[in-house]
């Protein structure tokens, strides 16, 4: 078995399991935030009234929860549901709720690994696409829709087909200026944004070996932009020491075994990689970064679980470091512990001196909710995942996916700039 | 949940790929939490322009299709966020049935929670579908779709056509066997393919 099958056999109890089993797993964590969660209360309501018992959840302990999509609440019903969120957590006792304005909070997806709420080896669904981020962890980590969400907080289990798995082996070290986003970009244009539907897409290879654990989070954040059902990467030394930073030793590694089985290989040169962009209106329409379009940039914008970890942010700062912008920008840390750190080694100066806006952690403008959405004909350079239209704000504005180092050199030139050319 | 049992309607031809939800329910109306009323923001930015006047040139708008039910549509139909307000807003509007070459998986499971039958075609007989001006019937307990000329079959999971013929609830239908799946799991040999 491979480590998506190994996690999903453990999760049902089970000895083994192949592609297409419909299994019933145990679910180790589960994650909601101010979108997913107000749509469980929804549901949760409607089950009452059918006379079904919903006065405990079935472990609390295992539950947490997100402020992320529409913090700082920019009108009331956005802070309604913040007040509805916190009584819910109140009420089931749940006590990992990281709070707009209390300390650590941030994007659900940063939270996962920032502060170790998911481990290697376990069944982790959230109530959001992009929840597959944290398979870089060595989880089984997908997302669900709220409805099925409700079920798991009352039930603790949940159906699962198994999926079949698309192994991705990335050959050689990145070059410098060539991150994990424009990998994951030059994949998902070569595969398409249906090219891991129902499937489990799995890295490895030197290319993996050599990354950061950052940097594989990127690639399986995006894996979601492929349609897949989760993005994985068997964990190693690295996943251990960084979730040991993060006060966690007990973990349980779980592997693929030597003669896993996959139902595609596909081979990516790595270390051949150059910065790459996804232009309007979908992530797989990608190009490198010097062959693209020359537009005048209106906005940079350096945000999101994809694009504001503390290794986005030191190769934004990377770039920016003595340069002043010619475009608005704005850096959102995606959470509260790595605008912490970004302030302790001189990021923020770096940011502030080179004119860019730095705001608090929220999914913000990724999603258009709030917080420098763009208005009609704007265009956007952005480290954020989707580009859909009307994605960032008006539905005749524009937005670029790129790498934080391509947004940081886009933001001093205003037009798409590799960073090697600066 | 309405039980499905079958559905006569005309067609509304949606042909794109790649429908992703962001489309089908804006950003702006995620924080709405009723299942109720979403209908009006369906295709919010297709079927309406800034000021909020419904765009001629958009399928949705032309009268012919007020009161059609079936949606046939592109390849990876649902793509892009989980959130479930779009399955609200289709079914809100009055679709109660899409089709389509190939949807994206967690709509899919969003559709089988609120009462819509997504189904799985060949993209020959999607586009054929799409081309077809009379009322089709899509009948549920004997799968088969009956258009003026031919009757096509389709696929689906007995344990989802069940749920949908019968109206019930997914999390309430388990919960009513709990029990029978605890015992099963621990007894049974075989592998649980329910």
């Amino acid at each position: 078995m491979n480590i998506t099958e190994k996690i999903l056999a453990r999760g049902a109890g089970k000895s083994s399991v192949s592609p297409d089993d419909v299994v019933f797993a145990n679910v180790d964590k589960v994650m909601i935030h101010d979108v997913s969660g107000p749509g469980v209360i929804k549901v949760f309501d409607k089950l009452k009234k059918q006379g079904i018992s919903i006065d405990k959840l079935w472990d609390p302990t295992k539950v947490w929860v997100a402020e992320d999509h529409f913090v700082p609440s920019a009108e009331k019903v956005s802070a309604e549901n913040i007040v509805k969120l916190s009584n819910f957590t109140k009420n089931y006792g749940i006590e990992k709720h990281f709070k707009y304005g209390m300390g650590q909070y941030g994007i659900c997806h940063t939270i996962s690994h920032e502060e170790a709420m998911v481990l290697p080896g376990e069944v982790y669904v959230g109530g959001d696409s992009h929840t597959n981020t944290t398979g870089a962890l060595g989880a089984f980590a997908c997302g669900l829709g709220h409805t099925d969400i409700a079920y798991v907080l009352l039930n603790g289990k949940i159906w699962f087909k198994v999926p079949e798995t698309y192994y991705f082996k990335l050959n050689g070290k990145l070059p410098d200026h060539v991150m994990a986003k424009d990998l994951i970009l030059k994949i998902i244009g070569e595969i398409g944004t249906d090219g891991g539907a129902y499937q489990t897409m799995q890295f490895g290879g030197s290319g993996v070996d050599e990354m950061s654990v950052e940097s594989r989070l990127t690639l399986c954040n995006m894996t979601t932009e492929a349609g897949a059902k989760n993005g994985i990467v068997e964990p190693d030394q690295k996943v251990v020491d960084y979730l040991t930073q993060r006060g966690t030793t007990d973990m349980n590694l779980i592997k693929g075994d030597d003669d896993a089985e996959y139902a595609k290989v596909f081979e990516f040169e790595s270390s051949e990689m150059e910065p790459t962009v996804a232009k309007p209106f979908s992530p797989e329409n990608t190009t490198v970064v010097r062959e693209a379009p020359s537009v005048e940039l209106d906005k940079s914008y350096i945000g999101s679980c994809t694009g504001a970890k503390y290794e986005d942010l030191v190769a934004a700062a990377s770039v920016l470091k003595g340069r002043k912008v010619k475009i608005r920008t704005e850096i959102l840390p995606a959470a509260i512990s790595i605008y912490q750190r970004a302030m302790e080694n001189g990021l923020l100066k770096i940011f502030l001196d080179a004119g860019v806006t730095v705001g608090p952690p929220t999914c913000g403008a990724c999603c258009g909710a709030h917080m420098g959405v763009l208005a009609k004909d704007e265009i956007c350079i952005s480290t954020t995942n989707r580009n859909f239209p009307g994605r960032m704000g008006h539905v005749e504005s524009q937005t670029y996916l790129s790498s934080p180092l391509v947004a940081a050199a886009s933001a001093i030139t205003g037009k798409i700039t590799d960073p090697r050319d600066l | 949940m309405e039980p499905f049992k079958s559905v006569s309607s005309i067609v509304t031809p949606l042909d794109k790929v790649n429908v992703d939800t962001d489309q089908i329910v804006p950003k702006q109306f995620l924080k709405l939490v009723q299942k109720s009323g979403f209908g009006k923001f369906l295709f919010f930015n297709w079927r309406f322009d800034e000021n909020e006047n419904k765009k001629s040139d958009f399928i949705l708008n032309d009268p012919k299709y007020k009161n059609s039910q079936i949606l046939v549509t592109g390849d990876n139909f649902g793509c892009g966020s989980s959130r479930e307000h779009a399955v609200s807003a289709l079914l809100d509007y009055g679709f109660s049935v899409i089709i389509a070459p190939s949807f994206a998986d967690i709509f899919l499971s969003n559709c089988f929670k609120n009462g819509i039958l997504p189904i799985t075609l060949d993209q020959q007989l999607v586009e054929k579908l799409q081309q077809e001006n009379g009322a089709i019937n899509v009948d549920l307990e004997n799968q088969i779709i009956k258009t003026p000329s031919e009757e096509i079959s389709f696929g689906i999971d007995s344990y989802k056509k069940k749920i949908l013929l019968e109206g019930l609830d997914d999390i309430a239908q388990t919960f009513q066997y709990e029990d029978k799946i605890l015992e099963f799991e621990k007894e049974s040999k075989l592998p649980s393919v329910l």
